[in-house]
């Protein structure tokens, strides 16, 4: 019999709730830091340079601060999405899928008027991927709502789907004609002004993609807090059973949490190839969707935790490429690192529902 | 006065933040069937937790024919003669009862000695069992035989036994009975916990009362009416439920033979269910769990949807309506499970008013939640139906299972429905705010609502209900006026009986061709 038992407590606690992101962001420091050291480097000089020097170095800062929004806007707007989903217990795991898509369809849209001046394209292509991101999702919500099909499986595989499509456009349908043969389609940032996602305000990394992520968590904050829908999500996730009698839907809610995490995914993919990336390229995508997850649960499944989540999550891949680039590290241990802060969010979330007891149980069976 | 087989001496047990047994002490004597009376949460669980071996006391000392007695665990219980009998059976559906009752015992015999004993026990006390049948294939009835066999296996000196009549049918409370007594004239002593006073009456020598944790008093059952004992449980004076009976109104609601396959795999399936509501009228519907009244509730509630016409709301057939668009034309439910269907254990109160409230009640406006209306809605409840609770934030799943039940009737009685449809409206609730509820019931009635009450507790039904029905297998029998019915009619129509008969009866094994495929 054990000294240490975990008890579970009657409501789990808010306060501790609230700290856990910030216990596992620690945790994950410290174990970094022995990874680090095992690795060779000076563990504080690592994690300084991973979550200090991009915002703050005089000679990086300048070029890494906009950067943080670049990369965090994709990953706040697809883990609102995910997020409404994973609240109410419906796990898309291809957001991925759903964001190259959106790439591919809103990128095809732009490519179609090329060389057209007018103002309408860009608007044009970012209903086109939101709308390549909503039917990507749809055939997962579909099948599940129909046939019964696990969604986890099928939005996962059509990732795969997605990339090969990906592939075949980039080097067939989207291809640059003017490109010498190259795969790649033109690159819209670059040459095709009108459908070029630029940045806002210069040199802060403010595009479209940004204002958009900061919509999609006001929208979801109010959806959640606010109207029906988001009550009749809440209660899907914790009372399955009671959400029936309360007449919800199951299957309207799966269409509607798959359909909405499509179209922001989509929408990431649009603003990112239009923009960021400039192009579709076989290799346009570089885990986004994947990633996303991770900062939906580090930011507890709430729109304002994940604003925080995605900005942190975007530091960590900012500060990993200087870590790779100054300390030399290797990429692997960049993406170990981020996978420890999951894992630690994971195992900090059994403080928040569980109590710890040290001593002899009392009840001897 | 010889010695008594076990003596409890100022038993103390506390539980962070609550007394659970506070220096309890009472003696139970050889042969003696002893009521151990108490609403929920008065401590009657701890109290036999700590004489099984199951959880240590802080302070206090028993004894048993004398000798100090400290169980560390039931192993040692049951080697000092104590033996427990649990409300819910630890079986496996897969094994049969041979192997179920080899598992239970800290010493089993060789399976065909073990088989032997147990048609010998089981038949010397008026319960027939057969050692080869799956436990899967009995009834509810039957495996409390497996379990009470399994007990007697051991030659226990006092039974415990917790709740063991809450799944019976009359007919089987009767046989139980038989035994219990038979048992007691051989000498050994039954601690028989239950909340059915008059069962308790019938059965007991003697009763201890516990109320908060303490002994508040000890009587003789059969010199006490069932009303005294149940005022001595709660510390104050009942309230019986009362009704100015009208002549019934109108038709509000009808069922056109109804058969809905099984949602689940362990459900049951509604087969040809027809019935007949009219305004001010209670139709109380009884029968064993698990027979298709969970799923009768779901296609009233609109959880289940069947053809159009097999359920009609005031002549509009609704039967493709969902829960909503019924609660709009004002056919409300309650269902049984408080946390998880009727309520979200971790939502708050405010939430779970909303959660059935918002159409009738108008809690939102284009899609958006008036979280203030939908407080005020919670407060009303919580005010009118007494609910205890810190405030109407707190967490559904925080309240105690009485407060719960009370949110949860209270909910759709304040929406004033047509017709309310409820599940086992007082299971677990102690007895003042079980005659709250009824009362509540009973006023909706009056009002010129019809009602329909699916219960397992027969004197509830028997309380409240204008005309009786009962579900079998799925099968919902013709109702009849309630006034008058017998306990054997109720039975009949409670079904489940046809196997049930004493020990002479039981003649041909059903053996091969219940071997399962």
């Amino acid at each position: 019999m054990s000294l240490i038992r975990l008890e579970k407590r009657a409501a789990p606690s808010r306060t501790l709730a609230a700290l856990t992101p910030v216990m596992a962001v620690i945790a994950t420091m410290i174990a970094g830091g022995i990874m680090f050291a095992i690795l060779g480097a000076n563990p504080l000089e690592a994690i300084r340079t991973i979550f200090w020097d991009p915002l703050f170095d005089p000679q990086f800062g300048p070029y890494s601060r906009p950067q943080l929004l670049v990369k965090a806007a994709p990953l706040i707007l697809i883990a609102t999405g995910l997020a409404l989903g994973f609240k109410a217990g419906i796990w898309n795991i291809g957001a991925e899928g759903q964001y190259i898509m959106g790439a591919v369809v809103g990128a095809g849209a732009g490519l179609a008027f090329y060389p057209s001046e007018s103002p309408l394209i860009f608007p044009f292509m970012v209903l086109a991927g939101g709308f390549g991101g909503w039917a990507w999702a749809m055939i997962p919500a579909i099948l599940k709502t129909r046939f019964g099909t696990n969604e986890i499986l099928v939005s996962l595989m059509l990732v795969y789907v997605a990339e090969n499509i990906l592939a075949s456009v980039s080097s067939g349908l989207l291809r640059n004609p003017e490109g010498m043969g190259f795969p790649g389609s033109r690159n819209l940032a670059r040459d095709y002004p009108a459908a070029s996602n630029t940045e806002i305000i210069a040199n802060t990394g403010m595009h479209w993609g940004v204002v958009a992520a900061l919509i999609a968590v006001i929208f979801a904050y109010v959806l959640m807090t606010r109207h029906k829908m988001g009550f009749a999500i809440r209660l899907a996730g914790e009372a399955p059973r009671a959400a029936r009698f309360a007449g919800v839907s199951p299957s309207r809610l799966i269409i509607f949490c798959l359909g909405t995490a499509g179209a922001l995914a989509g929408l990431a993919g649009l603003f990112e190839v239009s923009g960021p990336a400039g192009q579709i390229s076989i290799d346009f995508n570089s885990g986004y969707g994947f990633t996303a997850i991770i900062v939906a649960f580090l930011g507890r499944l709430h729109p304002i935790g994940i604003l925080l989540a995605g900005l942190l999550m975007a530091l960590t891949y900012i500060g990993g490429e200087l870590a790779q680039l100054m300390l030399g590290m290797p990429a692997a241990a960049i993406q170990l690192f981020q996978g420890m802060l999951l894992f630690f969010l994971l195992a900090m979330d059994v403080f928040a529902n569980y109590r710890i007891r040290i001593g002899t149980p009392e009840v001897a069976t | 006065m010889s010695t008594p087989y076990l003596a409890l001496e100022g038993l103390t047990k506390a539980y962070p933040g609550v007394v659970a047994n506070d220096n309890v002490s009472f003696q139970i004597m050889p042969g003696e069937v002893h009521a151990l009376l108490g609403e929920n949460g008065a401590g009657k669980s701890t109290l036999v937790k700590m004489i099984y071996g199951l959880v240590k006391p802080d302070r206090g000392a028993m004894r048993v024919n004398g000798a100090t007695y400290e169980p560390a665990n039931p192993h040692a219980a049951r080697g000092s003669g104590v033996a427990m009998v649990f409300q819910h059976f630890s079986l496996f559906d897969a094994l049969d009862v041979a192997e179920n009752i080899a598992l239970g015992m800290d010493n089993p015999p060789r399976m065909r000695a073990l088989a032997a004993r147990i048609r010998e026990v089981s038949e010397a006390y008026g319960l027939p069992l057969d050692p080869s049948r799956r436990v899967g294939d009995l009834s509810a009835g039957e495996r409390q035989r497996v379990e009470i066999v399994r007990c007697l296996l051991q030659n226990p000196k006092l039974l415990i036994m917790d709740e063991p009549t809450s799944v019976l049918t009359p007919q089987e409370v009767q046989i139980l009975f038989e035994t219990l007594r038979k048992l007691s004239s051989e000498g050994t002593a039954i601690l028989y916990i239950s909340h059915k006073l008059e069962e308790i009456r019938t059965l007991c020598d003697r009763a201890t009362v516990l109320r908060l944790g303490k002994v508040v008093g000890a009587a003789n059952p059969r010199e006490k009416s069932a009303r005294e004992l149940a005022e001595m449980m709660v510390g104050t004076v009942l309230h019986t439920p009362s009704r100015d009976t009208t002549a019934p109104g109108e038709v509000l609601l009808t069922v056109n033979d109804l058969t809905l396959p099984a949602a689940s795999q362990f459900g049951t399936t509604l087969k040809g269910v027809s019935l007949e509501l009219r305004a001010g009228e209670v139709l109380g519907i009884a029968g064993v769990a698990g027979n298709g009244q969970d799923e009768l509730l779901g296609a009233l509630s609109g959880e289940r949807l069947s053809a159009a016409n097999a359920v009609t709301l005031s002549g509009k057939p609704i039967g493709r309506l969902g829960p909503n668009a019924r609660r709009r034309l004002g056919l409300l439910a309650a269902p049984e499970e408080r946390l998880g269907h009727a309520a979200a254990p971790e939502m708050s109160l405010t939430e779970n008013a909303l959660l059935t409230g918002d159409i009738r009640e108008k809690l939102t406006r284009n899609g958006f939640v008036g979280w203030s209306k939908a407080r005020a809605f919670a407060k009303k409840i919580i005010e009118g139906f007494d609910v205890r609770t810190p405030g109407t934030e707190t967490a559904a799943g925080a309240l105690s299972g009485g407060n719960l039940q009370k949110f949860v009737i209270g909910r759709e009685i304040l929406q004033r429905p047509t017709v309310l449809v409820v599940n086992q409206p007082t299971w677990g609730v102690d007895a003042s705010a079980a005659a709250a509820i009824r009362q509540a019931l009973l006023d909706l009635a009056a009002e010129g609502a019809g009602l329909i009450v699916i219960s397992q507790d027969l004197d509830e039904l028997m309380e409240i209900s204008d005309r009786f029905s009962a579900l079998n297998e799925g099968r919902l029998a013709r109702a009849v006026p309630a006034k008058g019915l017998t306990v054997d009619e109720i039975g009949l129509m409670m079904g489940g009986a046809h196997d049930m008969h004493e020990a002479h009866a039981e003649d041909s094994p059903r053996t091969a061709q219940e071997v399962p495929a």
